[in-house]
């Protein structure tokens, strides 16, 4: 299996790209209505290329925002985005976005259009005809673990992890270098959700692809992340780093709060019978040391 | 019913013509109405010109709105034209409202992705809006169609064949049977018409089956 994926890996080997935002400020100006609103401001920060970066920060962090400006779907105010040192604002950008992968909460499938011809959206509309886009689609719902037996089924009619599944497979159908994610596992449940961050993991190991992933969910940041950017407000980065270095040395409180050092993820050994049980912060097992003297 | 199978041919040629009447009116009000629809959604500042501006046209008196097009139009009194135009305005009096809160209800993360995958404004417009504005345009076109075979029976009073001529001509008669026949034929034919809408809807929109 190992020998699988290496094998390719190497096949997809062309590289992935790095990003990099230059002082990235997006603002919406106020109507007669609401005042002017800062999304980003003067944000900094680099993905690098073949990482799994995810940004994560609560509502009004702008980290949304970031993403959409990779895509051109927000255009900034000022500052630049590069993507492998080439400003994508001289780019077309309806072309650039097909070059692009997109993953979406509720997975924005489009709900008249069946999960086979969702996934080979792209293709088609690279002019793709329609017999080599569904041979390609079927080989992702392979990639995705979905059975072929769901592809004449709408959206509606699928349950919310295959959902997400389809809008990974669509994402992924035009062998896109670079994945966007925002809040893609959102609303499916736990288990579920667990499974998904799992495949996300395998993919991006197996496709060597740039992923950037958004999420207001420390634990999933943890779980997948390469590379951590913790966002406070209105983009202002409060630390990136590994998880294991967030957790570490955690730059402020902010940061430490959301790592929730103080509460759920203050953990502590506690000897059970010559067992190292490991304890939260209420005094619940959560798990056991493993290794030598068990 | 002696009266109707006597005068079955009549009955039948006031059916066909006001077929001929009402369906052109109907795929008029609905190939008008969509652009003008799509222009109010689209640009805000046009939407209550648009929509508020054609739903007056349903205010017109449709008698007298019969009498003045000819002046406009330079038509006949008697030409059918007068009436497929004037069914027409009364049909995008209520087709560009229901058009431009079809395309608005459609859900906006939907769209989002659309463009994201890299959806041409144009293409995004014929492959993804249009197609799921379909349930709404079709409720609106049904409203449409059924008021328009309704109006359709205006005409008679001009002296224009149609249902509706089954009624005038059965109050200067006298004959209950043919005004009765003028009636339950336009209530049949409006059901037939609303029946066909209904079916090209199911075939089109295969998504949208089993949930309205």
């Amino acid at each position: 299996m190992a020998a699988d994926i290496s094998a390719a890996k190497a096949q997809h080997a062309p590289h992935a790209p790095s990003v990099r935002f230059e002082h990235l400020t997006k603002t919406y100006p106020g109507g007669s209505r609401r005042p002017a609103t800062i999304a980003v401001e003067d944000v900094t920060l680099s993905i690098p290329a073949g990482s799994l970066t995810v940004l994560v920060g609560s509502s009004g962090s702008g980290k949304t925002t970031l993403l959409r400006t990779v895509n051109r779907m927000v255009t900034p105010t000022s500052g630049r985005v590069l993507i492998d040192d080439n400003d994508i604002a001289g780019l077309d950008a309806v072309k650039l976005r097909r070059t692009i992968g997109y993953v979406m909460q509720e997975s924005g499938l489009l709900p008249h259009r069946k999960a086979i011809d969702n996934i080979a959206t792209v293709p088609r509309l690279n002019g793709v005809k329609k017999a080599p886009a569904h041979e390609r689609a079927y080989e992702l719902m392979d990639l995705v673990g979905l059975d072929h037996q769901l592809a004449a089924r709408y959206p509606a009619e699928l349950s919310g992890g295959q959902q997400q599944r389809v809008g990974v497979a669509r994402a992924l159908a035009a062998s896109p270098r670079l994945l966007l994610m925002d809040e893609p596992f959102g609303a499916v449940d736990p288990i579920v959700r667990a499974d998904l961050q799992r495949e996300v993991r395998r993919l991006q190991y197996q496709l060597g692809i740039t992923i950037l992933f958004v999420t207001h969910d420390i634990a999933e940041a943890l779980t997948l992340g390469d590379k951590i950017v913790v966002l406070a407000q209105k983009g202002r980065i409060a630390q990136e780093g590994t998880g294991a270095e967030l957790l570490t040395h955690p730059a402020d409180d902010f940061v430490a709060n959301f790592l929730g050092l103080d509460a759920g993820r203050g953990l502590h050994l506690m000897n059970s019978d010559g067992v190292q049980l490991v304890m939260d912060a209420d005094e619940r097992p959560i798990g056991r040391l493993s290794g030598p003297g068990r | 019913m002696n009266w109707l199978v006597n005068n079955w041919p009549t009955v039948w040629q006031a059916l066909w013509s006001h077929l001929l009447l009402a369906v052109p009116a109907i795929a008029l009000s609905f190939v008008l109405s969509v652009p003008l629809g799509w222009v109010a959604y689209r640009y805000r500042w046009s939407r209550f010109v648009l929509v508020t501006g054609s739903s007056l046209i349903y205010a017109l008196p449709s008698l007298p709105l019969l009498v003045v097009l000819p002046a406009i139009l330079g038509t006949s009194v008697r030409s059918s034209l007068n009436v497929v135009v004037a069914l027409t305005a009364y049909g995008i009096a209520l087709m560009v409202r229901s058009t431009a809160d079809a395309l608005a209800a459609i859900n906006t993360d939907t769209v989002t992705s659309a463009t994201a995958l890299g959806y041409s404004p144009i293409k995004k417009l014929f492959a993804v809006e249009l197609p799921l504005a379909g349930p709404g345009l079709l409720a609106g076109i049904r409203v449409v169609a059924v008021s328009t075979v309704a109006l359709v029976t205006v005409s008679a009073v001009l002296g224009i064949p149609s249902l509706g001529t089954l009624f005038t001509d059965g109050f200067q008669r006298g004959i209950i049977a043919e005004i009765i026949t003028g009636i339950v034929g336009t209530a049949l034919l409006a059901v037939l018409v609303d029946r066909v809408l209904v079916a090209i809807g199911w075939l089109l929109l295969p998504w949208a089956r089993g949930r309205s």
